[in-house]
């Protein structure tokens, strides 16, 4: 009875609709900080309130932020994955080459990209579930490999001269002064997605439920390996998205890519909210955790405070977000 | 049902608390921060940036330090950026679009990676804004108004030579430690070293002329990747050691990889048999040369790099005359032991020159 009580709690909390979309942008911590850096950074310059600054903000986190969704799912899970950014490092680097050196045509080197990314997923998650190893020591070896893999097939050379079709994600449109990247867009469509599957489907509830007890969510029917192994590849599917999202974005493709983003999307997903012991955490969180991250840097820089300062923070605030979140959980038992 | 309600009036007050200590602790930090920031700017201030490739390796500290210096004797204010490592392209293209948006009229760079930051670059321009590259050339070389750098070639060239006039008639069994592949500065350093010491004509010399051909040399038994770095060039010195304990000159790219080299050869003894050559001339590397643990360094300038940049941008901004094309902002072969017919300064003047 206890036990069936304890599987029921994360599905109880989410009762649908959007009051389940408003809940975690209102009082709640991660975005209570947000708000509070943004009035910050307005009081001391007037160039961070406008249009095209917030623009750029978003810009600039749109990479991380779209890893950050794959990297939530496999947190959820009680799970991590310290290999996102090679293997996206790994699938711009393949599509970026394959267009560009082999003259293949672009959209399909878009889904070979993509496709080996999410083969990195399956990798991933088969090790895991099937062999048993834990998902950090599996995720450590596989950035190793990506990176590895990355850097002998594009012989340490960037890829220039990216076909347009492929950069469309780096193009912007106008509202008024600002321009709008569609990579952006595309950014928020896919959080947009992901918390509808997370809320109102079954499967959703499933990761909830194997990240918070694995045990009680197999013995009450839910196939948990086929489940993770579906969280790593689907999580490799945004990885590919988000190779697409730093062509767009840089118009090269960067073996030197990725390294900073692996822990860049772990720190989003922790400022956000969702517990890395899993089962708890919103996705709408860690888009407010990526916004965070890019908020300081932007506002740091604008002000003229030493970059260093903005790691100095984040890292202070990783800190205060893990601590609240354990603060929490002793009060909730 | 009555347990249900009971847990969600405490995860409200848990929510509750959650917002109010994260506030807190949040509003706690603010004071922090506001006491490290600089006097508000002016609107009509002139504002340039400097962005390197990390925040502390001593020789890009040096360069801010030398960029502040102008910048304070010029009255303008600089903003500085970095990469997290030594090629992250995503973290100096934020700075360089920060800095945009801070209102910087010209930015100073040393580009990680010389092709994929073009782009940024660019838009930077597009946008009015002056780019100088510092140190390092951007691949192509005009994708910037300037480049003011030390010509590596050259400094690797001297080295070269000098290493030949040392040894003599020994047949030389070479060691090289360099960066990490690609890197350009590594490149051009390595290859001058080998024309140099090959005998090549010096005027082939620019930054950005290829000189791939003389990547390969048969007397070169061993190359490793030491990322500049102490520790790992001496792990890569000892690798070599292993496979070839006859080495007898050593090619480093900066005076922390030549200190690794001397320790991985004061461990087996032959610390005095071997020539080590280095390149940058930091104030503690030039000891190293005045002890006599590295035989000659080619020293380079990063203030000066730096000075002159900040000074062109303003001239630039304030009267609209650009700097272009490449400025060679000197080196120096640094050795106790001179060579007839080659220039060089002892390390008297190494030492009153140096930096860091």
């Amino acid at each position: 009875m206890g036990d069936a009580v304890t599987v029921e709690q994360p599905a109880a909390r989410l009762d649908g609709g959007i009051r389940s979309l408003i809940a975690p942008l209102s009082g709640f911590g991660p975005f209570i900080a947000l708000l509070a850096a943004c009035a910050y950074f307005t009081t001391q310059t007037d160039r961070f309130l406008t249009g095209p600054n917030l623009s750029l903000v978003l810009q600039q986190s749109m990479i991380v932020g779209v890893l950050a969704i794959g990297q939530t799912l496999i947190i959820l899970t009680a799970g991590i994955d310290l290999s996102c950014g090679a293997v996206m490092a790994l699938g711009s680097i393949l599509m970026t080459r394959l267009a560009v050196v082999n003259g293949v045509n672009p959209y399909l080197a878009i889904l070979l990209g993509i496709g080996v990314c999410v083969a990195f997923g399956v990798l991933n998650g088969g090790l895991i579930t099937r062999v048993q190893l834990p998902p950090f020591i599996v995720t450590l070896g596989t950035l190793n490999i990506a990176f590895a893999i990355t850097h002998i097939y594009s012989q340490n050379q960037t890829v220039t001269n990216v076909p347009d079709s492929m950069t469309y994600f780096g193009n912007t449109f106008q509202i008024g002064q600002t321009s709008i990247t569609y990579g952006t867009v595309l950014m928020f469509i896919l959080y947009l997605i992901t918390w509808y599957v997370l809320r109102q489907n079954a499967v959703g509830r499933h990761v909830y439920a194997v990240g918070n007890n694995p045990e009680a969510a197999r013995l009450s029917g839910i196939n948990t390996s086929a489940l993770l192994l579906g969280v790593y590849t689907v999580a490799g599917l945004f990885y590919g998205i988000a190779a697409l999202l730093l062509v767009g974005r840089t118009n090269v493709g960067d073996p030197n890519a990725g390294q900073t983003e692996n822990l860049a999307s772990i720190t989003a997903v922790v400022l956000g909210g969702t517990s890395l012991f899993g089962g708890r955490g919103r996705i709408m969180g860690t888009l407010v955790g990526v916004l965070i991250v890019g908020v300081f840097r932007n506002g740091l820089q604008l002000i003229g405070v030493d970059a260093v300062y903005q790691i100095l923070v984040t890292g202070i605030l990783v800190i205060l977000a893990v601590t609240v979140d354990q603060f929490a959980r002793r009060r909730q038992r | 049902m009555r347990s249900r309600f009971g847990s969600q009036r405490r995860l409200r007050y848990a929510g509750n608390a959650r917002v109010l200590l994260a506030l807190a602790l949040l509003m706690s930090a603010f004071p922090f921060v506001t006491a490290m920031q600089p006097a508000a700017a002016q609107d009509e201030e002139i504002i340039v940036g400097l962005i390197t490739k990390t925040e502390t390796n001593p020789f890009f500290v040096s360069m801010r330090e030398g960029a502040q210096a102008a910048a304070d004797a010029a009255g303008v204010k600089l903003l500085t950026g970095a990469g997290a490592a030594d090629v992250d392209n995503a973290g100096q293209t934020a700075a360089l679009e920060n800095m945009l948006a801070a209102g910087a009229q010209g930015i100073m760079i040393t580009p990680g990676d010389t092709k994929a930051i073009v782009p940024a670059i660019q838009k930077a321009r597009d946008a009015g804004v002056i780019v100088i590259a510092l140190d390092t050339p951007t691949e192509p070389m005009e994708a910037v108004d300037a480049l003011f750098a030390t010509d590596n070639f050259k400094a690797g060239y001297l080295i070269g030579q000098y290493a030949r006039a040392v040894m003599g008639d020994t047949e030389p069994i070479i060691a090289t430690l360099d960066t990490s592949p690609g890197v350009s500065v590594s490149v051009l350093r390595h290859n001058g070293f080998l024309a140099g010491y090959g005998g090549a004509d010096e005027s082939a010399a620019t930054p950005t002329a290829d000189m791939s051909v003389f990547a390969e040399d048969s007397r070169v038994v061993c190359s490793q990747d030491g990322q500049g770095n102490e520790a790992l060039s001496l792990t890569g010195m000892e690798n070599c050691l292993q496979a070839n304990p006859e080495i007898n000159l050593v090619y480093t790219i900066n005076e922390p990889a030549a200190r690794g080299a001397y320790t991985a050869l004061q461990a087996v003894g032959r610390e005095n048999d071997v020539v080590i050559v280095s390149v940058d001339g930091g104030c503690t590397g030039v000891e190293d040369v005045k002890a006599g643990k590295i035989a000659a360094t080619s020293q380079q300038y990063p203030l000066r790099m730096a000075q002159m940049g900040v000074d062109a941008l303003v001239k630039a901004i304030k009267t609209g005359e650009v700097p272009s094309g490449y400025i060679d902002t000197g080196v120096t072969l640094i050795t106790d032991e001179p060579v007839e017919g080659i220039e060089s300064e002892d390390t008297t003047y190494g030492l009153e020159n140096c930096w860091g």
